[in-house]
């Protein structure tokens, strides 16, 4: 069973406070995506922040975040990923949890 | 003047929660600092809250604490592709006016700890990420540095309840980076539902609650859980994996989730309901070779951020809350002493840990999360064989049950060979003893 997830429709659900031009994570180096093989992080992300591009390196757009880390576990071997917390206040905001 | 704390806790999960509390109350001046914009912002859990150690910290939180349903039926599933095979445990010993065991929904919980440590006179201040440690020359920890103006403030002792990520202590250099293998991934939802159909469809009343434990195909061979909790008027369901299985896979998270929100025995307890939310969370799941120093010159570590979570169990709230309670007991009596937060006084906390069940529990299940790592038949080729045995079990077509055993047997041994259950089983024992 394969099915097509717009994991956008969960995110929508989600209440976020978004600090404009500020993002918490960064990508490194943009040839060090190019030279990973798998790119795990593109399909370990569960907001689907990471994805693959035509110049065969690896976008990343924080907005729908979840803040859980898993980026920076996956790339710590290539340690790639600068990964903070966004600034007092900013980010998810869980209504739940 | 930079403004001085008896203590600061970072973080305002269980953890910080139960320390900021437990100091608080007994007249110590503390100050405890949240990132998020209110306490639970930032916090996730499945969630299941276990009184025992709750009822320690604030014995009658029962008065006002937003809990969501008490358990009175665990199921445990094992998941085949179109079928499940289970146990139940239900009993009416549950229906005690002091129950065991609650559905929560982490924010209430949070914001509601929140009130209580305002009314001891505990201060916490949310919207403040802290962004490091400060130590003096000696490397003692003397206070943190926040993200506000001036944002630097002094304590005797740093508590810190920052969650699984433990960025303080990485980057202080007190802690290594979790490898792939020693955390989970974890994703849920939450549906809301009218509560009568909740009632119906789980064979509950009003205020009772059923969880659901489960494993099996649907996390597709990798190292993992799923989940179904009835709260008041909502549904959580969730699925995690280690992150080195996810790694190695190609299987999207919320694929995952969406996977098991369609399958054929979950979709009709879940079926109309609305999904208001949906969350990521990492879980410590490495058990006791990976807890990470937990005390040192002026710092103690709680909580996620100390690794504690006895994954077997499912438990890692009350480990929090009773590692928070412990780390500010020991606050507590050194300064009654008159003794500084020096390394060597504050390993008292480790010995409380050792002591507790904490350390106990996860001792025992030290093998665990090694065995389960290494041997993935017991998420992949066990579940497919168990329900199919169980499918032909249960088929009555004629076909003489001595055959059916053979066939039964037949097939484990095909998958597995004698040797591989055997080896199977003496490690399943080793994982747990």
């Amino acid at each position: 069973m394969s099915i097509v997830v717009k994991v956008e429709e969960k995110l929508y659900q989600n209440r976020y406070i978004v600090d404009e031009s500020r993002p918490h994570i960064q990508i490194k180096s943009e040839e060090a995506c190019k030279s990973c093989d798998r790119q795990a992080c593109t399909f370990c992300c569960p907001a689907a922040c990471y994805s693959k591009n035509e110049t065969g390196g690896v976008t990343l757009v924080t907005d729908g975040c979840l803040e859980c880390g898993t980026c920076r576990v996956v790339c710590q071997d290539k340690g790639n990923i600068a990964w903070d917390y966004p600034r007092g206040g900013y980010g998810i905001s869980y209504k739940f949890g | 003047m930079v403004e001085k704390f008896d203590a600061i806790v970072i973080g305002a999960g269980p953890s910080g929660n139960a320390a900021t509390y437990t100091l608080a109350k007994q007249g110590l001046k503390v100050l405890q600092l949240e990132r998020g914009e209110y306490p639970g912002a930032k916090n996730v859990q499945g969630g299941i809250m276990y009184a025992h150690e709750l009822e320690k910290i604030i014995p009658d939180f029962r008065d006002d604490c937003p809990t969501e349903r008490h358990i009175i039926e665990q199921r445990v599933w094992l998941l085949g592709d179109d079928n499940y095979v289970g146990t139940n445990y239900r009993s009416e010993a549950f229906n005690s006016d002091k129950p065991n065991r609650y559905t929560i929904i982490r924010a209430n919980i949070d914001k509601w700890w929140g009130e209580q440590i305002r009314k001891v006179g505990g201060l916490q201040i949310c919207e403040t990420t802290v962004t490091e440690l400060i130590r003096d020359a000696s490397g003692k920890v003397i206070g943190v540095r926040t993200d506000r103006e001036g944002g630097e403030i002094h304590a005797d002792v740093v508590i810190m309840a920052d969650g699984v990520n433990a960025l303080l202590a990485k980057r202080a250099g007190l802690q290594d980076e979790a490898a792939p293998e020693n955390v989970a991934l974890a994703v849920k939802e939450i549906l809301f539902i009218d509560p009568e159909l909740i009632q119906q469809r789980f064979g509950i009343k009003e205020d009772e609650g059923v969880v659901i434990e489960i494993m099996g195909k649907v996390t597709k061979g990798m190292v993992g859980t799923a989940f179904l909790y009835t709260n008041k008027e909502s549904l959580t369901i969730g699925i995690g994996c280690l992150i080195s299985d996810f790694k190695n896979g190609d299987c999207p998270p919320y694929r995952m989730l969406e996977e098991l929100k369609k399958h054929p025995v979950i979709r009709p307890l879940i079926e109309g309901a609305e999904m208001k939310e949906y969350a990521a969370h990492m879980i410590p799941e490495g058990g006791y070779k990976a807890i990470p120093q937990l005390y040192g010159d002026g710092w103690m570590v709680v909580g996620d951020a100390a690794h504690f979570n006895n994954a077997a169990h499912r438990e890692g709230s009350n480990l929090a809350m009773a590692s928070g309670r412990m780390a500010a007991e020991t606050v507590l009596e050194l300064k009654a002493a008159g003794k500084g937060f020096t390394a060597s006084n504050l390993a008292a906390y480790k010995k409380k840990l050792d002591d507790s069940f904490i350390m106990k529990d996860l001792k025992k299940y030290r093998e665990l999360p090694g065995i389960m790592h290494g041997n993935k038949q017991f998420f992949g080729a066990y579940p497919d064989e168990i329900t199919a045995a169980a499918h032909n079990w249960f088929t009555v077509d004629s076909v003489d049950k001595k055959t059916k055993e053979k066939a039964i047997m037949k097939a484990f041994v095909k998958r597995r060979s004698v040797m591989g259950l055997v080896g199977d089983a003496i490690k399943l024992v080793r994982a747990v003893r």
